[in-house]
């Protein structure tokens, strides 16, 4: 006989390997996350509250959406859905006044806003209202489309002003942040971003 | 043909030996994987709307969640709470039931996650919204997959 008989396999490392591909697994699969737009509701005012202070038509940007899922902006132009991220951005970064006063300071000029500073505009990102109105009729892909366009008009803006103080966009800042909760300095950044430019978007009752 | 047949029979038959340890390395595999439905759905499976803002879900433990869809054969939007279709009324007893079960400390950190059809009504979903706000349960998240918006709209 030219060649012996083959010998047979050990397979006692074959267990090995499957526990082997069995921790890779288990590290590498991702059980189904959960993801979406996170918002946070108005609280409930009391009846006898006192009234709203009246804000100044300019500092309002009001985006409708009617049963017919078209998009109206500031009642009088109809747009697409991909158009509102730019006309938001242009609106919240406007900086054509002073703003509230932060910590007590005297209300002062927004110096971080690229915007055209036109005074029929919004006068300070933490005074410009993004107002979304809706229609009961309107259909809720509709509504989370334009949501999260504004909602991305404020990442966008926040981005840019964060990449220019501290080189890194503001959504890479986050995760760092979550990544290392007990570093403060990381936290305190997030802080500043967000405080520059406040997140306010309400969500008008819609018309019956 | 003789050489042929020599040669058949010299291979070793294949061990099995291993077989139950991949065996048990699928059963593993799948036990980790599989996550059972805490609520069977009454309604046609939500088509979640995409966005591309979105936030992950952390602690899943202080999430509940609040299906909106259509069932079969019925009009309009139907809302199913726990394991049933539920009114709009229901919301409250559903927050409540929902904070019996977490120490005080975490009720402000509670999350309601909506999970609509895409196709379902805004005022279905005021509703629910308006319910959740009297009962100042004011952390919501839409839930929506990561994707392109324009898939949205049809």
């Amino acid at each position: 006989m030219a060649k012996r008989d083959v010998p047979e396999i050990n397979a006692g490392s074959m267990a090995d390997i499957a526990f082997l591909l069995l921790i890779f697994f288990l590290v590498t699969t991702t059980m189904d996350v959960d993801t979406g737009i996170s918002r946070k509701l108005t609280e409930k005012q009391p009846e006898d509250a006192p009234e709203p202070p009246k804000l100044k038509e300019k500092n309002v940007f009001i985006v409708t959406v009617n049963r017919n899922n078209d998009i109206l902006v500031e009642g009088e132009t109809f747009m697409t859905v991909d158009k509102i991220r730019a006309e938001a951005i242009k609106f919240i970064d406007n900086g054509g006044g002073l703003g509230n006063p932060i910590d007590g300071a005297e209300p002062a000029e927004c110096d971080w806003c690229n915007g055209a500073k036109d005074p029929a505009s919004s006068d300070h990102p933490n005074k410009a209202v993004i107002s979304l109105e809706s229609d009961r009729g309107t259909s809720y892909g509709t509504y989370i489309s334009v949501q999260n366009e504004l909602v991305g008009a404020y990442t966008d803006l926040r981005n840019i002003l964060s990449e220019k103080m501290y080189g890194i966009s503001y959504v890479q800042l986050l995760k760092d942040s979550n990544n290392n909760p007990s570093n403060t300095s990381l936290k305190e950044r997030v802080k500043l971003i967000k405080g520059k430019y406040p997140q306010i978007l309400s969500e008008a009752e819609p018309t019956k | 043909m003789s050489k042929f047949k020599k040669k058949k029979k010299g291979m070793p038959g294949i061990s099995t030996a291993s077989l139950p340890d991949i065996v048990f390395m699928l059963l593993f595999f799948f036990m980790v994987t599989t996550v059972m439905r805490e609520t069977e759905l009454k309604i046609r499976k939500p088509q979640l709307p995409k966005a591309t803002e979105i936030k992950k879900l952390e602690r899943k433990s202080l999430v509940s969640y609040i299906y909106v869809g259509k069932v079969e054969g019925q009009n309009g939007d139907k809302i199913q709470l726990n394991d049933r279709i539920s009114d709009v009324k229901d919301v409250k007893y559903f927050v409540f039931a929902e904070r019996e079960t977490h120490p005080e400390d975490e009720i402000p950190l509670l999350t309601t996650s909506i999970k609509a059809d895409i196709e379902s009504n805004v005022g279905t979903i005021t509703d629910i919204k308006e319910e959740l706000r009297n009962v100042n349960a004011l952390k919501i998240n839409y839930s929506t997959l990561k994707g392109d918006i324009r898939d949205n709209v049809k």
